[in-house]
C-alpha cells in the first residue's frame, strides 16, 4: 500500500461563528492527484491551509508524511503555490528561485525550475515587474525548485490567459507523470477533470462526493431550466419531478434537473400554457447546488 | 493533541549555514535596492555631518575632539535607524504583502529568517559606518585610534539590540501604511532628543533633562564612550539599554503572537 501523504481525521475548523470545515475525514496517498473542487466559502483553502500547517485545526487530528504539518521535515517533501501570497519585490525571477531551492534538502537546479515552469525568459525580471500570470507561474518555479514529492496549489490558474493556463497545465500533468503527489484547489470541474484522477467535493465546509472525474460528471450533469407559462406559478407544481433549486418569479420558473425531459412530460401533464422554454447547461456553481440538493433528498428518503 | 510515533523516514532538512547565508544575501541585495532605505541610513548621517559635523569638527566637546564625538553621534544615528528602518517599516511591508504566508509555506525556519535580516541590517550598517569614518577623516581630519574604531564599531553594532527590537514591535504593531510615518515619528524625535544628531548641550533644558530616559541617549552615550566623551566603561547605559531590550521584546513578542494567532490559526 502506498504511504499516506495527507491525513485527516474528523477535522473541523471554526473561524468564529463560521464553521468552515465540519468533521472532515480524508486520506491521500502518494502518487494521487487529487483535485478539491468546490465553490468560494466551501473549505477547499481551509482544507490545504490545515494540510500545510498554515492553520490549525480547531478539533480532529491532520497529519502531512505521518508527522504534524508543521514539522520542517514534513514540509521539506512539499511544495506550494498558495493564493494571495506576496513576494519580496526587490529582488529577480532567478536570485528568488535559487534562494528558495536553499531551503530544500533536494532541490532543483534554479535553471530547470525556471524551464518547467516557463519563465527561461524572465530569468533577470524584477518581481515587481511581473504581472499576475507571471507571478503564477513564478509561483510554480517557487513550489517546484525543492524538488517536491507533493505538490500542494490553491486555485493555480487563477489569473493566467488561455496559453498559460495550457502550458502550466501541461506542466502540472508531466509533474504527476513523473509520480508526484498533487492536491490542487480549483472551482472548475475543467480543470479537474482533465488533471485529476480524484475529485473531492467540498461544500459548506463538508465534503459531499469524493470519487473519479467521470463519475463526479456524471452526477452534476445538471441542466437549467427555464419554464414560462401563461399564468402566475407556484413550486408545488413541481413535486414529484426530479428537479432541485426551483425558484419561481410571476410565470416563470427555474430550476435545475439531470432529466429535463422528464420534467417537461411533468409539467405538461398538469400545465397547458406552457409558453416558451430554456434548457442550458448549469455551471459550475449551480451543479453544486444540484449536488447538494441531491445529497440532501437522499438523507430525507 | 496526540501525536503517533514519527516513522523514521520523516525526512530530512536542508542545511542550515547555506540556507542563512543566501538568505543573508538576498536581504542585504533588497536594502542596498531599497531606495528610500539608502537615502535615510546613509544619505541623512552624511548630511549631518557636512552641516552639523564639519563646522564642529575642531571645536573640543566633552573632553574630545568636536569631530570624534560627531562622528560616533552620527554612527550610533546611522545604525540606530537602520535597525528601526528594516525591522519596523519592514516587517510592516511583509505582513501588508503577506509574504510571510509564502514563507510559511516554506521549511525556512522563522529564525533563521530573523537572523538573515539582522545579518544584512548588520553589514549595512556596518558600511554605513566605514563610509562615514573616511568622509569624517577626509574632510575634517579626524583619525581614531585603531583600538577606539574598533570599539566603538563592535559596540553600535551589539548595543542597537533594542532598536532592533523596537523595530520589530513596530513592524508587527502597526500596518504597512503607517509604519513609515510611525518610524519616522518615534524615532527622528528620540533620535534628536538623545543628542544624536545636534550636541546635547546645544539642546533646550528640558530635552536635556529628559534625554537620559531615552534609549537612542543609552545607545549614544556606548557611542561617546568609544571615543573617550564618556566615562567608560558604561555600566549604567547597559543596564538601561538591557531593560530597554527586555521591554520591547515584550511587546514584540506579544505583537508576533496577536498578529500570528490572526493569520495562521
Amino acid at each position: 500500500m502506498p504511504a499516506e501523504v495527507v491525513t485527516f481525521e474528523h477535522v473541523s475548523k471554526r473561524y468564529g461563528p463560521v464553521l468552515a470545515l465540519d468533521d472532515v475525514s480524508l486520506s491521500i496517498a502518494a502518487g494521487e492527484v487529487v483535485a478539491l473542487l468546490g465553490p468560494n466559502g466551501a473549505g477547499k483553502t481551509t482544507a490545504i491551509s490545515i494540510m500545510l500547517g498554515l492553520r490549525r485545526a480547531s478539533s480532529g487530528t491532520a497529519r502531512l508524511f505521518g508527522v504534524h504539518p508543521t514539522d520542517l521535515r514534513a514540509r521539506s517533501r512539499c511544495g506550494v503555490m498558495l493564493q494571495e501570497s506576496g513576494t519580496p519585490e526587490l529582488l529577480t525571477v532567478h536570485e528568488i528561485v535559487r534562494l528558495f531551492g536553499t531551503y530544500y534538502p533536494r532541490r532543483l537546479p534554479a535553471a530547470e525550475a525556471l524551464r518547467l515552469a516557463g519563465l527561461e525568459e524572465l530569468a533577470g525580471a524584477r518581481l515587481d515587474h511581473l504581472s499576475g500570470g507571471q507571478r503564477q507561474r513564478l509561483f510554480f518555479a517557487l513550489a517546484v525548485t525543492g524538488d517536491p514529492e507533493v505538490l500542494f496549489l490553491d486555485e493555480p490558474t487563477v489569473g493566467m490567459d488561455v496559453e498559460g493556463r495550457r502550458t502550466f497545465l501541461a506542466a502540472i500533468r508531466r509533474r504527476a507523470r513523473d509520480g508526484s503527489t498533487i492536491v490542487l484547489t480549483t472551482h472548475y470541474l475543467e480543470e479537474a477533470d482533465q488533471l485529476a484522477g480524484r475529485i473531492v467535493v467540498f461544500d459548506r465546509g463538508v465534503i459531499i462526493a469524493d470519487a473519479p472525474p467521470a463519475e463526479i460528471k456524471a452526477r452534476v450533469a445538471g441542466k437549467r431550466l427555464t419554464l414560462r407559462f401563461g399564468t402566475d406559478v407556484d413550486a408545488a407544481l413541481f413535486a414529484g419531478a426530479p428537479v432541485t433549486g426551483v425558484r419561481t418569479d410571476g410565470a416563470t420558473a427555474t430550476m435545475l434537473s439531470a432529466r429535463p425531459v422528464d420534467v417537461i412530460r411533468h409539467v405538461l401533464a398538469a400545465r397547458a400554457d406552457l409558453l416558451d422554454l430554456d434548457v442550458g447547461g448549469a455551471d459550475l456553481e449551480e451543479a453544486f447546488l444540484h449536488l447538494t440538493g441531491g445529497a440532501q433528498q437522499a438523507t430525507n428518503a | 493533541m496526540l501525536e503517533r510515533a514519527e516513522p523514521a523516514e520523516a525526512g530530512r532538512l536542508a542545511p542550515l549555514l547555506p540556507m542563512l547565508a543566501a538568505q543573508s544575501r538576498a536581504q542585504l541585495v533588497q536594502l542596498v535596492r531599497s531606495p528610500f532605505y539608502g537615502l535615510f541610513s546613509l544619505a541623512l548621517p552624511i548630511i549631518f555631518w557636512v552641516f552639523f559635523g564639519l563646522p564642529r569638527a575642531h571645536v573640543t566637546m566633552f573632553g574630545v575632539s568636536g569631530g570624534a564625538y560627531l562622528l560616533a553621534s552620527y554612527g550610533a544615528y546611522a545604525i540606530a535607524n537602520t535597525m528601526l528602518f528594516t525591522f519596523g517599516i519592514g516587517i510592516a511591508w511583509e505582513r501588508g504583502r503577506k509574504q510571510d504566508l509564502l514563507m510559511r509555506a516554506t521549511p525556512l525556519r522563522p529564525s533563521v529568517y530573523l537572523v538573515a535580516r539582522l545579518v544584512a541590517a548588520a553589514a549595512f550598517g556596518l558600511v554605513t559606518l566605514v563610509v562615514l569614518s573616511l568622509l569624517a577623516w577626509l574632510t575634517g581630519g579626524v583619525r581614531l585610534e585603531a583600538g577606539q574604531w574598533a570599539t566603538l564599531v563592535w559596540r553600535l553594532l551589539v548595543g542597537s539590540l533594542p532598536l532592533f527590537m523596537l523595530g520589530l514591535a513596530i513592524g508587527y504593531l502597526v500596518t504597512d501604511q503607517a509604519s513609515t510615518a510611525v518610524v519616522n515619528l518615534v524615532g527622528l524625535p528620540m533620535f534628536l532628543a538623545s543628542g544624536l544628531i545636534i550636541p546635547l548641550r546645544e539642546l533646550p533644558d528640558f530635552v536635556q533633562t529628559a534625554a537620559p530616559y531615552l534609549p537612542a541617549y543609552r545607545y549614544g552615550q556606548l557611542a561617546w564612550g568609544a571615543v573617550g566623551a564618556q566615562a567608560d566603561p558604561p555600566l549604567t547605559d547597559l543596564l538601561w539599554l538591557a531593560a530597554y531590550t527586555a521591554v520591547f521584546v515584550a511587546i514584540a513578542l506579544r505583537a508576533y503572537r496577536i498578529d500570528e494567532s490572526s493569520k495562521f490559526i
